[in-house]
């Protein structure tokens, strides 16, 4: 499974970008995605924005789940209290989308199994708490990117925990 | 958490600009969780308050202009105030404020217990139906003015217009985009038992209501 987390401001301008790859079952933590489809991942996640702002207003919820999938892509979306998205791209290799009947309650094989919903959910969560630690700074305005390197190593440490 | 370590090790290769606190302590190491004992004494808060009017003060050409600077200090505290204040809720009743009355709720209680240790006084609808889009927070004796002595000629002047802008931030930044601003409404009828008395008006802009509108019939 390849993993592509972005961001996402209130004007919906990036404010972060991070990819990986799943740690769970020997996996090394790096991404698979191809370069043309490193491209499109920013494409696809950000289409799914349209589908974010419909979403929002029918649950108060935080986590939203998996919102939007576009083939083998699913996309799911964490909204902050201040309009800000955290959103995970996430996209089970082909070799696991074949292997699913067998273990499909493990992580990072079955992208909509509640395993795999709780996994992400917190990952967000603890993304979350880092975002708040980030935005407290009082240097930080609105819509800033976040270019703090401790900040991508706590998102890097939570990718490896969870995911 | 855990791996720290070889994390610093990788920070002080890539980015050898940077500066670190000699403990290696950032804002990343510091709790989230800590609204008990982080009460700020009430005369440092003053004279860093005073200061910060006098600031505003400069450069004005009148009283609504330096009502609408002290308002723009305020406004980023409220915009950060609004995810640290639903980070602190307990988990289960985590929701995104989704209703107008969700939210001026979380104003007048978790807002104002933050920021002054208890609740706003009063919730109010205006009356007036020309009106719908207006709603009032009172606050009998608003901390932020407790050593503040207006003078005559800038009777109008409210330096409340601060946690205005705090509370328009808010609003704002939960998708409620408002204008709020601080009237001192003491001295008239109930004047005598509390001359401090300030309302704080928040006005919806109209797609906030149609909005309202459209959720409350799905």
């Amino acid at each position: 499974m390849s993993y592509y987390f972005a961001i996402v401001g209130t004007q919906d301008n990036p404010l972060f970008e991070y990819e990986f790859g799943t740690s769970k079952q020997g996996g090394d933590g790096q991404s698979r995605f191809t370069e043309q489809a490193r491209h499109l991942n920013q494409f696809v996640l950000h289409s799914s924005l349209d589908i974010v702002e419909e979403v929002q207003w029918t649950s108060g919820q935080l986590y939203l789940k998996v919102i939007d999938k576009f083939f083998n892509n699913y996309i799911s979306c964490f909204m902050t209290a201040g309009n800000v998205k955290l959103m995970l791209l996430h996209q089970p290799t082909a070799v696991a989308a074949g292997a699913s009947t067998r273990n499909s309650t493990s992580v990072g094989v079955n992208p909509t199994s509640p395993q795999t919903e709780e996994a992400i959910k917190n990952f967000f969560t603890e993304v979350y708490e880092n975002y708040v630690k980030a935005i407290m700074s009082p240097f930080y305005k609105v819509n800033m990117e976040i270019q703090s390197p401790v900040f991508r190593q706590r998102v890097a440490a939570a990718g490896r925990k969870y995911l | 958490m855990a791996n720290l370590g070889p994390g610093k090790a990788a920070i002080s290769k890539e980015q050898a600009g940077l500066r670190y606190p000699s403990n290696g302590k950032t804002i990343y190491h510091r709790p989230l969780h800590r609204s008990k004992t982080a009460e700020l004494s009430q005369s440092s808060f003053a004279y860093l308050f005073s200061e910060m009017v006098s600031y505003a003060q400069r450069r004005v050409t009148g009283i609504q202009d330096l009502e609408k600077r002290l308002n723009l200090q305020g406004h980023p505290v409220g915009l950060k105030l609004l995810d640290l204040l639903l980070t602190r809720e307990p988990a289960r009743t985590q929701t995104r404020p989704l209703t107008i009355i969700a939210l001026l709720h979380l104003i007048k209680i978790n807002l104002w217990t933050h920021l002054f240790g208890r609740q706003a006084d009063r919730l109010e609808k205006s009356s007036n139906p020309d009106t719908p889009d207006e709603y009032m927070i009172v606050d009998n004796e608003p901390l932020v003015n407790a050593y503040i002595s207006v003078p005559r000629e800038m009777s109008q002047l409210n330096c409340a217009a601060f946690v205005a802008g705090i509370v328009e931030g808010m609003c704002d930044g939960a998708m409620f985009p408002a204008r709020v601003t601080a009237h001192t409404v003491g001295g008239k009828e109930e004047g005598e038992m509390w001359p401090g008395k300030t309302v704080f008006l928040v006005k919806f802009q109209p797609e906030v209501l149609e909005r309202e509108a459209l959720i409350g019939k799905g």
